[in-house]
């Protein structure tokens, strides 16, 4: 595969101290319309994969510990 | 509620409905309620508790019809002006016959609409003519009361499962659907006696001015892969050189919202703070004045809320900051606009599909049928135009219960095997190839050139460069590449978004006059030609797979309009004062 790593600033970004995936939470990812979160195998946390944001807010919104803040992404903000 | 487990199989249905987003879930629960011993089957690409156009609310009905404020006949006789005269008014009634016990429906749904001190609904004008627009507090639960339904009804839910092809029997009729897993990439072939196809706008049709391929007016996941599986399936659509182009918020890319600013006072400005159109609600005559006034000295063009007083704009950002688009907030303040000091800066959208607030869709009668036996379709991708929120439902759920009816009637077709291994092979080819192109750059080169060529004004040269560069990417399709189920299901969209601009470039180049103000404004042909051009553009599949368009009349009107009324939205401009 010959893909270059372009480096972009993702716009949601996951409080790990206030995540609870780890306790088998997955609201996020289940309702994010362009789903691009997943649960990080590493860490056990959500974290966004993809690079593909509506800035729409329901992760931010349904998060149960208000581990998530979503940013205008830069291009736009 | 029970779901779909066994994927990369075969499944039958009598009714199968492909998008969970507005239209779907009432389609899917009206034809389970018409008749419960049908198998309905909704598939989503996304998950129905929070998908399409209304994933996180809407602030309001913008064509709520309600007696004592407006008639079905005035209804669709303010569209059938909107929309310089090419409408298929029949469904349109069907719509506006059905709007308020739907309103009523979604009331004891527990759906929070205005009221005014006495108990009725609180109608607001925001039209041209009549007055058709209710506000909704806490309007960002529609969602979720939705979901309640469906999962009352008993409608089986398959989330994550992305529709790629229709399946079509000998004699024609629909046979059902194929579809791809976004989380697994499993395909699963669902064998069904209807289908309604509910799939949204073609939303990621134009690039929009940031560059960010997701900053799109429409929820990107709406990436026209209903539009490209009608064609494909020989349906015929309609009106698709009618594009939707919105006035929205610079970058933000969302509207500012005049539907709800409007009827607090707020109005669309020029620079110098002057109004200079007399009607806020999306037209293409609109969007004329619109975009004549940014190209101007006047321009750019803003919303204004600055003369309020500080609690109504307190009320307002209680509804923008809440619903529909709740980020509306956080962008302002980072660019420290605030409504109380600042006029918005606004400016137009990227080009796309969308009938629910222009007229670009899939064919369909009174009876959300479309051209082929046993396919229907509602809400943003079906022709009815200006349909918004209401107008999916409604047609959703006319299409539902049409549907469970025709379900009832016959039996499943025979699918045949080349189509299902054709599909296959289509949707197998960006996993196993190792060497290629990645989705996201095709994509962008596509909606690049869809600006560069074909936003509007439309110039026929520009639109025949714009073919010549579609066809080069369509050999460049063989060549996507996708590491994991993800980025296949961005690749199969890249398929549907290449389909939608060749469409658009042909529907375009046909129609040889100017209508419908900015969305067919024709350089070579700018003014409005009735004698010739008073019809539909059907565009279809022909017998080579290639796009044919040809014309179809507008059928006698049911409700007539008045000669005097004919031309209202063309005199939307406020002239000068000396």
């Amino acid at each position: 595969m010959s893909f270059a790593e372009n480096p972009s600033e993702f716009p949601v970004k996951v409080d790990l101290e206030k995540c609870i995936a780890d306790k088998g939470c997955t609201i996020c990812v289940d309702v994010c319309p362009l789903d691009v979160l997943r649960i990080d195998p590493a860490t056990g946390k959500a974290h966004m994969k993809y690079d593909e944001c509506w800035y729409c807010l329901p992760c931010e919104l349904d998060c149960p510990t208000k581990a998530i803040t979503v940013s205008i992404p830069y291009l736009l903000r | 509620m029970s779901h779909i487990d066994d994927a990369d199989a075969v499944y039958d249905a009598d009714v199968l409905v492909i998008g969970g987003g507005t239209a779907g879930p009432l389609a899917a629960y009206k034809a389970k309620a018409a008749n419960p011993a049908l198998k309905v089957v909704l598939l989503e690409k996304a998950n129905v508790k929070r998908s399409g156009a209304i994933a996180i609310g809407m602030d309001g009905l913008n064509n709520a019809v309600i007696p004592g404020f407006a008639s079905p006949e005035q209804y669709v006789r303010e569209i059938t002006i909107a929309n310089d005269g090419i409408v298929y008014q029949k469904a349109l009634l069907a719509y506006a016959e059905r709007s308020f016990d739907m309103i009523c429906e979604l009331d004891r749904w527990g759906v929070k609409f205005l009221k005014d001190e006495n108990g009725d609904y609180d109608v607001k004008k925001v039209h041209h003519l009549g007055t058709y627009v209710l506000p909704m507090p806490e309007g960002g639960s529609v969602k979720k009361i939705l979901y309640r339904q469906l999962r009352k009804a008993q409608v089986l839910i398959s989330n994550r499962f992305m529709a790629t092809r229709l399946l079509t029997a000998k004699d024609g009729r629909i046979a059902g659907a194929i579809a791809v897993n976004s989380r697994s990439a499993e395909l699963l072939v669902i064998r069904a006696k209807a289908v309604i196809l509910a799939a949204g706008a073609a939303g990621r049709l134009g690039l929009p001015a940031s560059g960010y391929l997701w900053g799109t007016y429409e929820n990107p996941a709406n990436s026209g892969d209903g539009y490209a599986m009608a064609f494909h399936a020989g349906a015929e659509l309609t009106n698709l050189e009618c594009f939707q182009i919105n006035p929205l918020i610079k970058d933000y890319n969302g509207p500012a919202c005049a539907y709800v600013g409007g009827p607090f006072g707020a109005y669309t400005a020029n620079s110098r703070g002057e109004r200079f159109i007399e009607s806020d609600y999306w037209s293409g005559q609109m969007m004329l004045e619109f975009y004549r006034e940014l190209q101007s000295g006047s321009g750019p063009v803003f919303l204004k809320f600055d003369h309020l007083a500080p609690e109504t704009i307190a009320e307002v950002e209680g509804i923008l900051h809440k619903v529909e688009r709740p980020s509306r907030g956080q962008f302002h303040a980072g660019r420290g606009t605030d409504y109380r000091r600042d006029m918005v800066e606004m400016h137009i959208s990227e080009i796309g599909f969308c009938s629910g607030h222009s007229a670009s869709g899939v064919w369909v009668d009174e009876f959300a049928r479309t051209t082929v036996d046993g396919l229907y379709a509602a809400g943003d991708m079906a022709s009815v135009p200006h349909n918004y929120m209401l107008g999916a439902f409604v047609n959703g759920a006319i299409a539902g219960e049409h549907a469970a009816g025709y379900a009832r009637e016959v039996d499943l077709a025979d699918c045949d095997p080349a189509q299902i291994e054709a599909e296959r092979a289509r949707t197998r080819a960006p996993l196993r190839n190792e060497k290629g192109l990645p989705a996201n750059q095709v994509e962008y080169k596509i909606r690049r050139f869809v600006n560069d060529y074909l936003q509007p004004p439309k110039s026929p040269r520009k639109y025949e460069i714009a073919q010549k560069r579609f066809a080069e990417i369509r050999a460049d399709l063989q060549s996507l590449v996708a590491r994991d189920a993800h980025e296949l299901m961005r690749a199969l969209e890249v398929h549907s978004i290449l389909d939608c601009a060749e469409m658009a470039a042909a529907a375009s180049l046909y129609r040889k006059e100017s209508r419908w103000g900015l969305y067919h404004y024709r350089l070579d042909y700018p003014d409005r030609n009735d004698a010739d051009w008073f019809c539909h553009v059907q565009l279809y599949k022909d017998a080579k797979g290639g796009i044919a368009c040809r014309k179809r009349a507008v059928d006698p009107y049911v409700v007539p309009v008045e000669a005097t009324e004919r031309d209202a939205y063309n005199r939307l401009r406020i002239e000068a004062r000396s």
